[in-house]
């Protein structure tokens, strides 16, 4: 004890002499590691943060390009003598005439085009300076001609799409350096495009076409669209919605208000937990098993993709449910009961009403996570190269048809890079459509939110 | 008549029955002078349930009944001689469908009648160009039983769906007339009511079971064909991956097992610290303010769909490591590898753990936080050695669940990993897993029932035995810790 009074540091020779506000080593030591600690979580959720808008970015620089498009307009001839020989305005016999046909049409609009403007350039013939325009654009001409067969003999003026490496050169993607190495394009027609931007021939526009037109081949993907795959997403989320509301509803509701404590309803809500975390995948092959090889279901139809996103969607809309559902305070029951309602009314006219805010907020946000799932639609062929536009439902559900996620996947294994821009144009515009889905969820949730 | 149109009609005729039931409730109640049971639309509604449903669910059983026994008759019909050398069966009934819906566009054309159409004999009528004529191309001359079979499955289907159409109204006329003639004063009609709309919740219950059911099923089935035609030694413990067109492919699931393990490896290694820090630092340290914008920018992450983390990996995470990293260092050059896909997919799975485990940290009661501050450790020290141990089972759960989904993952790696079957340990390396292998074998040309096909079934069911016991075993672990404090 006399040791003690002596030295105030005690026997583990701390603080020897010192202040007691001035940090002894292993204070210091603790601090630090406190500190430490601290940086690697703001580390850590940067990490999160700058993922997120990284992954974002990304997409927006790749695809925000794929909202504009470059056009060319041209004045084009619809020259009788090639389009309707006979000269009777019969129409079968000007469906007669191929694209082929067409082609010489444009390629004299454009070199009129070139003269007008003064924009020939050396060692370009007729036919090069022709492939500036897509070889989609005959195939739109010709729509034309058959949408106006009366048009044929005058001079009609054209927006045409422009070939894809020019649209690429506008875009940064295609520079006179890459060209020389193209077997495509060559330096001397991006020349000859520079000219027809000055002269106002060559314009860059708004591309409402990426939004309405279906799929291109491969060679072609300047005029690749959305259409077929929005149509088809919008298909399949109706049926998804028709389905799974009410199927979901139904099921939280017996599951939540009317199920004894047993065996079975255990069982039952021990699938439904184990069936959300089934991979999309294993839904894919179900699909293909069940609609498709037994029930004979059409393949890449809206009907198949719709039914089996159903099955996928209901465990996350049941939960959604069950919760909204359990929400509702047991007092609303009572009353209900107690002023002489069965079961059945206190649930159908009090409980469910009630509820519905929490349950649509649960559908829309199980919508959402359906509409952007690819996995198993590749599986039932959906991936498939789809230029038809689906009839009007209820027939369209059946017909062939893309959705968008997997159109994005289809865009990607394609070769030309033009296709890359294209993928995350899509992807922008299917983000768009989840965001405001997700915007639509928050905003019933705080509108119709309601503490009891 | 259309099944659209049938339904529509039987829909109607619910309605209708609605107001039958109400009205002769209604009217019996003032004849007699007595009280009704039940409010007169439980009247209605009773007669309404029992003239549609019935009808309905009869219909959707017969529509997908009757093409699955059609096809099985008339492929009794079609004898082995006529299945060509090296084809299938298969491909011969595809043709029989077809020959059948061209029959019915020649008659909707208005080319042939039925009287003719019975006459036709495939050796004599010139079938194969006249079927070309409204647009079905067939490879070859039709063989007799091929006609037969497919005038056949036009006759049957045909007869079915007189007969769906008959048995569906007769069934809604009787079970909505039945119940509109037992209607009187004393019928208990809202229990009838009540009882059927509890069968029918119960039924929507029940479509749970059946879809664990369906996949259950389906998977075991094809997958005991393909260890028919496939010995199950060497799936399973082959090393080799090497599916050919013309048979004789080796299909072991190791390499691809392998991918798999070391693709959610990487993942889980990006995604376990950082979530983990991520949810320690949101619930310990974080300030409202700060909490209240970083935890819903990282939920963003769980929301956007696989398929823009696969265009993520390929066009930039996959490039920029191939250009920085693996080519200077020679250690590959694909821009497709397991890092690719593993880093990605981490990103995907961080907001995965951090919730999960944001929501296990925030269950440790304060008091025990409380007692460790008043031993005087710091809050790093609470945090590592009282709240993290106590924590941990509900930690461990959440990664197995994220590791469940890693494993199931197909877009990332469909588009991030490569294609390549290997057994290797360099991560620059593209490799392949067990579901970019499923999309390609289901995705080609390959024939249905050929083993190259069916294997995506075996591989399939790997895929949902892992998945479902890591599920059953973190759920497992999490509630019995969630017991523990509650």
């Amino acid at each position: 004890m006399t040791d003690f009074t002596s030295s105030p540091t005690g026997a583990n020779g701390r603080r020897r002499g010192g202040s007691l506000l001035e940090l002894d080593a292993r204070t210091k030591r603790r601090n630090a590691s406190e500190a430490r600690f601290r940086l690697m979580g703001v580390i850590a959720v940067s990490i999160g943060v700058i993922a997120l808008i990284g992954l974002l970015s990304s997409i927006l620089m790749n695809g925000a390009s794929s909202f504009r498009q470059t056009y060319i307009t041209l004045n084009v001839f619809l020259d009788p003598a090639k389009l309707d020989k006979a000269g009777d305005g019969d129409l079968e016999k000007i469906a007669k005439v191929t694209t082929f046909g067409y082609a010489p049409l444009i390629q004299k609009a454009m070199e009129a085009a070139i003269k007008e403007n003064g924009a020939a350039v050396d060692g370009l013939n007729a036919k090069k300076a022709a492939e500036l325009i897509s070889k989609e654009a005959p195939a739109d001409l010709r729509r034309f001609v058959l949408a106006n067969p009366d048009k044929i003999g005058e001079t009609v003026e054209f927006s045409l799409l422009a070939a894809g490496r020019i649209d690429g050169y506008f875009k940064g993607r295609v520079t006179m350096e890459s060209a020389q190495l193209d077997r495509n394009i060559s330096p001397e027609q991006l020349m000859l495009a520079d000219k027809l931007k000055q002269a106002g021939v060559l314009q860059i526009k708004f591309n409402w076409a990426f939004f309405t037109a279906p799929d291109a081949s491969d060679t072609r993907p300047e005029a690749a669209g959305l259409g077929v795959a929005i149509l088809g997403s919008i298909y399949m989320m109706l049926i998804v919605l028709c389905l799974s509301l009410p199927l979901g509803v139904a099921a939280s509701i017996y599951l939540e208000e009317f199920a004894p404590q047993n065996r079975w309803t255990d069982l039952i809500e021990v699938n439904i937990s184990n069936l959300a975390a089934v991979p999309s995948i294993v839904f894919g092959i179900l699909g293909l098993a069940i609609f498709i090889n037994i029930a004979g279901l059409p393949q890449s139809a809206p009907v198949v993709g719709g039914l089996v996103l159903t099955l996928m969607t209901l465990p996350t809309i049941i939960i959604a449910t069950r919760a909204a559902l359990k929400a509702v305070p047991p007092s609303i029951r009572d009353a209900a009961l107690g002023i002489g309602a069965s079961k059945m009314q206190s649930v159908f006219h009090h409980v469910l009403p009630l509820a519905m805010p929490g349950i649509l907020t649960g559908t829309i946000i199980g919508l959402a996570q359906a509409l952007g799932e690819t996995a198993p639609l590749l599986l039932i062929g959906m991936v498939a190269f789809v230029r038809e536009y689906p009839a009007s439902p209820p027939e369209g559900f059946f017909d062939p048809a893309s959705a968008l996620p997997v159109q994005v996947y289809n865009w990607t294994t394609r070769g030309d890079p033009a296709f890359v821009e294209r993928a995350s144009g899509a992807i922008i515009v299917l983000l768009v459509f989840l965001v405001i889905m997700n915007i639509a969820a928050i905003m019933l949730r705080r509108r119709f939110e309601r503490r009891w | 008549m259309s099944a659209g149109i049938l339904s529509l009609i039987v829909i109607g005729l619910g309605v209708l029955g609605y107001f039958l039931g109400r009205g002769r409730a209604l009217s019996l109640a003032t004849a007699t002078g007595r009280k009704l049971h039940s409010l007169p639309g439980y009247y209605g509604q009773s007669v309404a349930l029992f003239t549609a449903v019935p009808a309905l669910l009869l219909m959707a059983a017969w529509l997908f009944l009757q093409p699955v026994l059609i096809d099985s008759r008339v492929n009794a019909m079609i004898p082995d001689s006529v299945i060509p050398e090296g084809g299938a069966r298969s491909l011969v009934m595809a043709d029989v469908r077809r020959i059948a819906d061209g029959l019915d566009a020649m008659m909707a054309d208005g080319g042939i009648s039925e009287n003719e159409l019975d006459q036709m004999r495939a050796d004599i009528t010139n079938i194969r160009s006249r079927l070309a004529n409204v647009g079905v191309a067939l490879g070859s001359d039709v063989p007799v039983a091929v006609f037969d079979a497919a005038k056949e499955m036009r006759q049957s289907s045909k007869t079915g769906a007189l007969a769906m159409t008959i048995a569906v109204l007769v069934l809604t006329l009787g079970a909505g007339g039945w119940t509109l003639m037992r209607i009187n004063t004393d019928l208990r009609a809202r229990n009838i009511s009540e009882n059927f709309v509890k069968a029918l919740l119960i039924g929507a219950s029940l479509v749970a079971i059946l879809t664990t059911v369906g996949i259950v099923s389906s998977l075991l089935f094809e997958t005991i064909n393909f260890f028919k035609i496939y010995p199950a030694k060497d799936f399973f413990f082959s090393t080799v991956w090497n599916p050919q067109f013309r048979g004789g492919s080796d299909l072991g699931i190791l390499p691809l097992l392998w991918g798999t393990f070391y693709v959610s490896l990487v993942a889980l290694l990006v995604a376990v610290p950082v979530g983990l820090m991520i949810a320690i630092y949101l619930a310990e340290y974080a300030s409202k303010h700060v909490r209240s914008v970083a935890k819903p920018a990282i939920e963003v992450l769980a929301g956007i769909p696989t398929i823009v983390y696969g265009l993520f990996a390929l066009i930039t995470v996959g490039p920029f490591l191939r250009d920085y990293i693996a080519e200077p260092l020679g250690l590959g050059s694909s821009s497709s590898s397991v890092l690719t896909a593993g880093l990605v997919m981490g990103i995907m799975l961080i907001p995965f753990v951090s919730s999960l485990s944001d929501d296990i940290i925030n269950a440790v009661p304060q008091s025990m936080r409380d007692g460790s501050y008043g031993l005087g450790a710091t809050q790093s020290e609470t945090i590592k050695q009282v709240v993290l141990p106590a924590a941990l089972p509900g930690v461990v759960g959440a990664v197995l669940l994220a590791a469940s989904r890693a494993i199931g993952e197909t877009m990332i790696v469909v588009m991030g990993a490569g294609a390549a079957a290997k057994l290797g340990l360099n991560p620059f390396e593209a490799m392949t897993t067990v579901t970019v292998k499923i999309v390609s074998q289901l995705t080609g040309d390959t024939e249905f029932a050929s083993p190259e096909t069916l294997v995506a079934f075996a591989l399939g069911l790997t895929l949902f035995v892992f998945t479902l016991g890591l599920n059953i075993l973190a759920l497992y672990i999490v509630r019995k810790y969630r017991e523990q404090y509650e």
